[in-house]
């Protein structure tokens, strides 16, 4: 374990890959410039340290190792490594004003430190009656990933967003990324942000204005990705790529997809969510959790709060199979949603089938 | 159920306090006289170096130095042939080998323990499965994804389980095993002296590494291993490495040293800590040896460290950048394998031909494994929703009132299950 924290400013040096990545962000002498999530992430965290000393990361391997997913690439040469261990010191350091961001190396490794983030982290400023504040950032991979079985492939954004006093969001492409980062380290209160590992390599295209250094976008305002009249997809993280996809097939059969980009998922964005549905009449929502008692649950149970009337088709729910995650790879690929079930139900929908 | 009751009223009369067999014997219930003794060694020793092998004539036979040659041969074999296969693309996602470490494997498992004893490993676990006497095919094709695996293809390189053999499991969480053997030990104890069974003397052997020592369940472990006595051995393997982070700059020193000793957190929990030198297999035998018959005897914990080093990157995916070459080559000259070959030929235990023959049949057992796994049918879709419950009641009742279990789909994969 290891936390990386900035020290006086004649020591600041900067790396050589930390100079290449903001060499990349400074190209924005054009409108818009290609962005990979990774460098998003790695932008986003550089800037607010440097902006902010009491802004730290501590985790496993964020030192040396760069980051398990290179995410601190770069920063270790920048601002220097003092070592600690872990979240439940991050947790203890907030109270007392340091602003801590805490890398899980994978979010399945937070469930050893679930105590630190649902008790401690997410109630003390209720308990205190507002004495004590908690300024932190937990982030990391999260949800299903390649080969790797039933321990290191799950989605935990329906766990942390059931707990009062989490803010929990669920970035997409690499605007999301960086604005939501700078947004959750600026935050006040506790944030659980849930990135995905297969994300991490993805090219976007950004605008300037996503590369000023004080781009940071609302938390608990979702996005719509792409507008449309008769369908909506409610997704997020990547999810919303797999909605993308769905939306130009579904195109093909005249159905016009609108797909609502989540962001955060606590506090949900309940507005935007009923008034798509109250345009096309019509939800379906992507997750790659488990049904029961998951995201897509919510987004139901809002649409019925908000928009029942507006329904012309019963809400259905893409997700993942409810077991845990087989190692066989037929078997990992029956248990996860794909382009293609999304696709399917769609047509279900509107009796294209 | 019924025995435990039974067993109950011979125990202690007093209600059914089934843990009070457990408590640490204070105040008016002193001690026996075999347990004061012994907690009078292990004060008197409470953290030592084993001996190593080399400074010893031959203390083993013939045949039992062939058997520990040939496990750690196997072990090491197996395990280069899945980098083979996993750059082939036959196994995916992480895959962590164990090469280098084979001495502890094979001096700890092959050496001393019985099938019905319990082992519990990490996402490092192909090797100890072998040790454990698990065939080569189950493990290989369990790798591969297959039905004929030792989880039938859902649990794969950092999941292996085999209840037949007491494999407790691979666990890819870190830490998430030394409880989990705990608990076998702690059944084989109370089936020892809640329900009686005197023959219960199964022990759990705990496997771990370096990195692993400085979480909570660690030390969480130690204590009640020690408080109940547990019949458990913790044998930390420390590779001086956890993925990119090395063990002295991960660990604080222990008091009046230069560098954190592990085994010297054994006493601290009032447990003897062995130092053993992770490289050279009869020492591992020697210490494990011990370890073992105390644990048997009734006697409680211990915490053996051995040192020792991984050959390759922490997995397959680890491009291992931050180990020196100096250290690399520092321990392939220990390599435990010609280590223990030279032992045995020096001392006559195997000639040069018995030694070929090992490797022969080693070498024949490895490719028979892999030609048996990529044979082997890979799952079928039955599989998809078997196995999440034991009563599978668990997925609840489905609109016409049938349990969802009983729905026509149920065995394709393809039923409604939520
Ligand atoms: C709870 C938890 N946190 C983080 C990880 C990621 N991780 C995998 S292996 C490892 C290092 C373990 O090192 P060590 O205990 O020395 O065992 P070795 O790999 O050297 O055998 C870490 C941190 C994990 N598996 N589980
Ligand atoms: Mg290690």
């Amino acid at each position: 374990m290891q936390f990386l924290a900035r020290a006086s400013a004649a020591s600041l040096r900067r790396s050589q890959a930390a100079t290449e990545a903001f060499q990349r962000l400074g190209a924005c002498g054009y409108a818009t410039t290609q962005l990979t999530v990774r460098d998003a992430l790695n932008s986003a965290l550089d800037e607010e340290m440097e902006r902010d000393d009491k802004v730290f990361i501590i985790g496993e391997e964020v030192g040396e190792y760069q980051g398990a997913y290179k995410i601190t690439r770069g920063l270790l040469q920048k601002y220097g490594a003092k070592r600690a261990g872990f979240t439940g010191i991050a947790v203890g350091s907030a109270f007392q004003g340091l602003k801590p961001v805490v890398e899980f190396m994978t979010f399945n490794f937070s469930m050893q430190a679930i105590d630190q983030i649902v008790n401690s982290a997410a109630k003390h400023h209720y308990m205190s009656a507002g004495q004590i504040t908690c300024p932190i950032v937990f982030r990391g991979p999260n949800g299903p990933a390649a080969g790797v079985a039933a321990q290191h492939s799950q989605d935990f954004a329906p766990w942390y967003a059931s707990v009062p006093g989490l803010k929990v969001i669920v970035p997409y492409d690499a605007e999301d990324n960086r604005g939501l980062l700078k947004a959750a380290i600026r935050d006040p209160d506790p944030v659980v942000f849930l990135e995905n590992e297969i994300m991490y390599g993805e090219s976007f295209e950004v605008s300037e204005e996503v590369l000023d250094k004080d781009f940071v976008l609302p938390i608990g305002k979702a996005k719509i990705q792409r507008e449309g009249t008769d369908l909506t997809i409610v997704a997020s993280g990547k999810l919303v790529g797999f909605a993308l996809q769905a939306a130009a097939e579904l195109d093909k059969d005249g159905v016009s997809v609108e797909v609502v980009n989540l962001r955060s998922i606590k506090p949900l964005d309940r507005e935007t969510i009923a008034a798509s549905v109250k345009k096309t009449h019509r939800l379906l929502t992507v997750e790659e959790g488990w049904p029961q008692h998951g995201l897509g649950s919510e987004i139901i149970a809002v649409v019925v709060e908000e928009a029942f009337d507006d329904l012309d088709a019963p809400p259905e729910r893409v997700c993942g199979v409810e077991i845990p995650m087989p190692y066989a790879t037929p078997l990992e690929d029956a248990a996860l949603p794909h382009v293609s079930d999304i696709v399917r139900v769609a047509r279900r929908m509107f009796n294209l089938e | 159920m019924t025995p435990r009751l039974s067993s109950c009223s011979r125990t202690g009369g007093a209600g059914a306090d089934r843990l009070a067999a457990f408590r640490p014997s204070r105040g008016p219930q002193r001690p026996t006289r075999a347990a004061r003794q012994v907690f009078a060694k292990a004060v008197a020793t409470p953290t030592k170096e084993a001996s190593t092998s080399a400074s010893k004539s031959a203390s083993i036979s013939s045949e039992t130095a062939k058997e520990l040659y040939r496990d750690m041969v196997l072990g090491r074999e197996f395990e280069e042939m899945c980098a083979q296969m996993y750059y082939r693309g036959k196994m995916f996602g992480f895959v962590h080998l164990y090469s280098g470490q084979e001495a502890v494997s094979t001096g700890v498992i092959k050496a001393c323990l019985r099938k019905d004893d319990y082992i519990s490993s990490t996402y490092r676990d192909h090797v100890h499965a072998l040790s454990k006497g698990i065939s080569a095919r189950k493990i290989m094709s369990e790798l591969f994804g297959k039905k004929t695996g030792t989880c039938r293809g859902q649990g794969g390189s950092m999941h292996m389980f085999d209840a037949e053999y007491g494999l407790l499991g691979g666990y890819a969480f870190i830490g998430e095993g030394i409880p989990v053997g705990l608990g076998a030990a702690f059944t084989s104890a109370y089936k020892r002296r809640v329900l009686g069974d005197d023959g219960a003397d199964q022990v759990a052997v705990n496997f771990f590494g370096d990195g692993t020592c400085n979480v909570g369940q660690f030390y969480e472990s130690l204590n009640m291993a020690s408080l109940y006595k547990l019949p458990c051995i913790f044998v930390v393997e420390n590779n001086r490495w956890a993925i990119g982070m090395n063990h002295l700059r991960a660990t604080g020193s222990t008091l009046g040293d230069e560098e954190p000793w592990i085994h010297k957190k054994g006493p601290a929990f009032g447990m003897p800590g062995v130092h053993v030198d992770g490289m050279d297999v009869l020492a591992v035998r020697e210490a494990a040896l011990e370890a073992v018959a105390r644990a048997r005897r009734g006697e409680g914990p211990t915490l053996i460290e051995a040192e020792t080093y991984r050959f390759r990157g922490h997995s397959l995916a680890d491009p291992d950048e931050l180990r020196s070459r100096e250290e690399k080559e520092h321990y392939a000259a220990r390599d435990p394998i010609p280590q223990l070959r030279a032992y045995m030929l020096k001392h006559g235990l195997a000639s040069e031909t018995d030694l070929a023959e090992l490797h022969a049949s080693v070498a024949a057992e490895v490719d028979d494994c892999v030609e048996y796994a990529d044979a082997s049918p890979k799952p079928d879709m039955s599989q998809l929703l078997e196995n999440v419950f034991a009563d599978p009641k668990g997925f609840g009742i489905a609109p016409d009132g049938r349990y969802r279990y009983e729905l026509p789909g149920f065995t394709a994969g393809t039923a409604e299950v939520s």
